[in-house]
């Protein structure tokens, strides 16, 4: 066979390598076009008052997580109502900066008058932002702050310490008279979010991270299955607990099922922080005792506001507006306000 | 396209080759359907959007594809001899994030430093080239692994921090400047003329000859006299040093090192491949074509962003380009044989 080969395969190389030739000049002729064609064409877009509707861009952390499904559902909600065009984008995964950037840019170029952004990178995006406001675009971080702060010109977020405090207050009141074991299934190192609602906590509840009643703590990146990986080796560690707190209800209810396997789902307190469907349902059939809700919807219709009306009246916008937060449970204590699940589903998302 | 005329069989084939008209041959070579696509969906969005054809928006697309356009160079290399790379993206994230910290820490000059994150995309490229050559395991799975490895490596190294303040060397490349009336980065032209130079490499040397060899059929490249395993390697280290690159671009781009970034270039880079007309089979595609299918997801990217389009759709006519491409490749292809 190698002999027979050979001829057929010089031909081949020959005929490969003039074809490519060709190709490659047609091809280098159609990209000199488009360069050509580029640069011929002049003036890039302006941001800013043309006139037409105002204009306002979304971009969230990505395009799967309900939370920022119901932030759009309120953005396009308040566009309706105000004759905003709206666009959305996000990023592809969740910490994806440069389709952050990328979209920025592009929402820049179609001359919007505001963006809204929940940060993936609240440092890199940075930049990008800046850009943005140099061109005249008004920039608002939704949910999570820019590094600095000051790289946006408002923030519409949940109080995030608040959150956390509201279901240590809970819990504490909800353990009177009762010897706590806590255990505390955390976000990650040095997210702010989750340090919030962690100290949020601890302070509702009256102690420090040093007291000995809180007897395990863990990162669980606010993932389900993580979160029952945590709890099942805090229930090694300490059989006994008796309170958990949660940085999210996917974390509650992986822990829930951790509990309930050993036996332990009925005398156990879990609170938590969000506010989704999912959750506020187990709040309802009692896995979960009581969760902070927070609002993206409100972050959303607030920002959309805001754009409008630094369009048409030219109003400034300085730093931080709470978007609110209401403690969830239908056991409430007496002496904290709270709301009952079915407000709660009312106003979820997911 | 063209059903007409198939050439009679009994002409050698180079001779038939000559024969049809210029437009008949160019419907036939693989970047007939991405300068097609480009084409009308250029037209479509201008007609859309005031914005669309404006220098300055064209030059932004440019600027936001050059990222995935060079690794997809790199890429096209690996692809033309019938291999793939998996680990691209993870190799530039890691590329990026020791030439910003050493170069944020003043741990060495930025130059230094640039040239230190590019040599370990070499050197990570070379691994993967070794790999496949000398323990002739298939590129998937060598990159595969190799993904998981400077991903790690990547959050290892920068203890999962995000870099800033950096020396202005690194962030040059995203500065502009003006052409007309027009910004222009320089990043953008490096990207420009690296496709260039490499479509010169690949279209007029020896060197490019070889590889199409390769890619075609390793066994009859090495019967005709090419040393197979050394040019492997080189394709898989040039391919590494082309990924340095582009995490100078990354960085430059973003202007911080960023130890999350490029989690889907790998995906992305391939699309940009088939889109640009190269067969995953190896032997077939031009590096021209890799810079128009990188364009082509720039473009719908942009345009539909300009139309107010949600991002998700452009996610689902991206994948819906990608087997059209396909499609029409092998379609070609079957037209051509018979």
């Amino acid at each position: 066979m190698p002999s027979s080969a050979m001829p057929a395969a010089r031909v081949r190389a020959r005929r490969t390598a003039r074809a490519t030739t060709r190709r490659t000049a047609a091809c280098a002729a159609s990209a000199a076009l488009l360069l050509a064609g580029l640069t011929a064409c002049g003036e890039g877009a302006q941001a800013g008052d043309d006139g037409g509707p105002v204009k306002v861009g979304l971009i969230t952390k990505t395009d799967t997580n309900p939370f920022f499904v119901k932030m759009k559902e309120g953005a396009k909600k308040s566009a309706e109502k105000h004759d905003v065009e709206l666009s959305t984008a996000a990023g592809k995964f969740d910490g994806d900066n440069e389709g952050q950037v990328t979209a920025v840019e592009n929402m820049v170029a179609a001359g919007v008058d505001g963006i809204m952004i929940t940060p993936n990178d609240s440092e890199a995006i940075v930049p990008a932002l800046e850009q943005a406001r140099d061109k005249g675009v008004l920039v608002l971080a939704l949910d999570s702050p820019t590094e600095p702060k000051t790289a946006t010109d408002a923030l519409y977020a949940t109080d995030n310490h608040k959150a956390g405090e509201l279901i240590g207050e809970y819990a504490k009141a909800r353990m009177k008279g009762k010897k706590a074991k806590i255990a505390m299934l955390d976000l990650a190192p040095g997210v702010a979010v989750g340090t919030l609602r962690h100290d949020g906590f601890l302070k509702g509840y009256g102690i420090k991270d040093s007291d000995p009643s809180v007897v395990c703590s863990q990162h669980t990146q606010g993932d389900r299955s993580k979160g029952q990986t945590a709890m099942e080796n805090c229930l090694q560690k300490a059989p006994d607990i008796n309170v958990v707190y949660t940085i999210n209800e996917p974390v509650a209810l992986g822990a829930y099922k951790a509990l309930k396997s050993k036996g332990r789902a009925e005398d156990t307190l879990i609170v938590s922080v969000d506010g989704g469907c999912t959750g506020v349902e187990a709040v309802k059939s009692g896995k979960i005792a009581a969760t902070s809700q927070q609002y993206p919807l409100v972050m959303a219709e607030q920002g959309v506001e805001a754009v409008v009306q630094h369009v048409e009246k030219d109003t400034d916008l300085k730093g931080y507006y709470d978007t609110g937060v209401n403690l969830i449970t239908d056991d409430a204590v007496q002496g904290q306000a709270a709301k009952d699940s079915t407000f709660g589903l009312d106003r979820c998302w997911g | 396209m063209s059903t007409t005329t198939a050439p009679a069989p009994s002409k050698p084939p180079s001779q038939a080759a000559q024969d049809p008209p210029a437009w008949k041959r160019f419907v036939h070579t693989p970047t007939a359907g991405p300068v097609l696509a480009l084409l009308v969906a250029s037209t479509f969005f201008s007609f859309q959007s005031d914005q669309f054809l404006s220098g300055g928006n064209l030059a932004l697309v440019i600027q936001q594809i050059m990222v995935v356009g060079t690794l997809a160079l790199g890429q096209t290399l690996i692809i033309l001899t019938a291999g793939i790379d998996l680990s691209c993206g993870a190799i530039m994230a890691f590329g990026s994030i020791v030439m910003a910290k050493l170069a944020a820490e003043g741990v060495l000059p930025p130059l230094v430093a640039i040239a230190a994150g590019i040599g370990v995309c070499a050197l990570l490229g070379a691994a993967n080239g070794a790999l496949v050559t000398f323990v002739k395991l298939p590129p998937f799975i060598v990159t595969l692994g190799m993904l998981n490895i400077a991903f790690a490596l990547t959050h290892i190294y920068s203890d999962e921090q995000t870099v800033t303040q950096l020396p202005g060397e690194l962030t040059v490349l995203g500065d502009t400047f003006p052409m007309g009336s027009t910004d222009i980065s320089y990043g953008s032209v490096l990207t420009i003329v690296l496709f260039l130079v490499f479509a010169y490499v690949l279209g007029q040397t020896a060197w490019g000859k070889h590889v199409y060899a390769l890619g075609n059929s390793p066994e009859v490249a090495r019967l005709t006299g090419i040393r197979t395993a050394r040019l492997r390697m080189t394709i898989f280290t040039v391919a590494g040093v082309i990924y340095g690159i582009a995490a100078l671009l990354l960085v430059a781009r973003t202007g911080v090192g960023d130890p999350k970034a490029g989690q889907t270039d790998n995906l992305d880079s391939i699309t940009a491949v088939v889109l640009g007309g190269t067969s995953l089979f190896g032997g077939r595609g031009l590096v021209l074509g890799t810079l128009l299918g990188a364009l082509i997801v720039g473009v719908f990217r942009n345009g539909l962003q300009l139309m107010g389009v949600g991002s998700i759709y452009q996610m689902l006519i991206t994948g819906v380009l990608v087997i059209a491409a396909v499609a029409f490749d092998q379609i070609s292809r079957r037209k051509q044989r018979s």
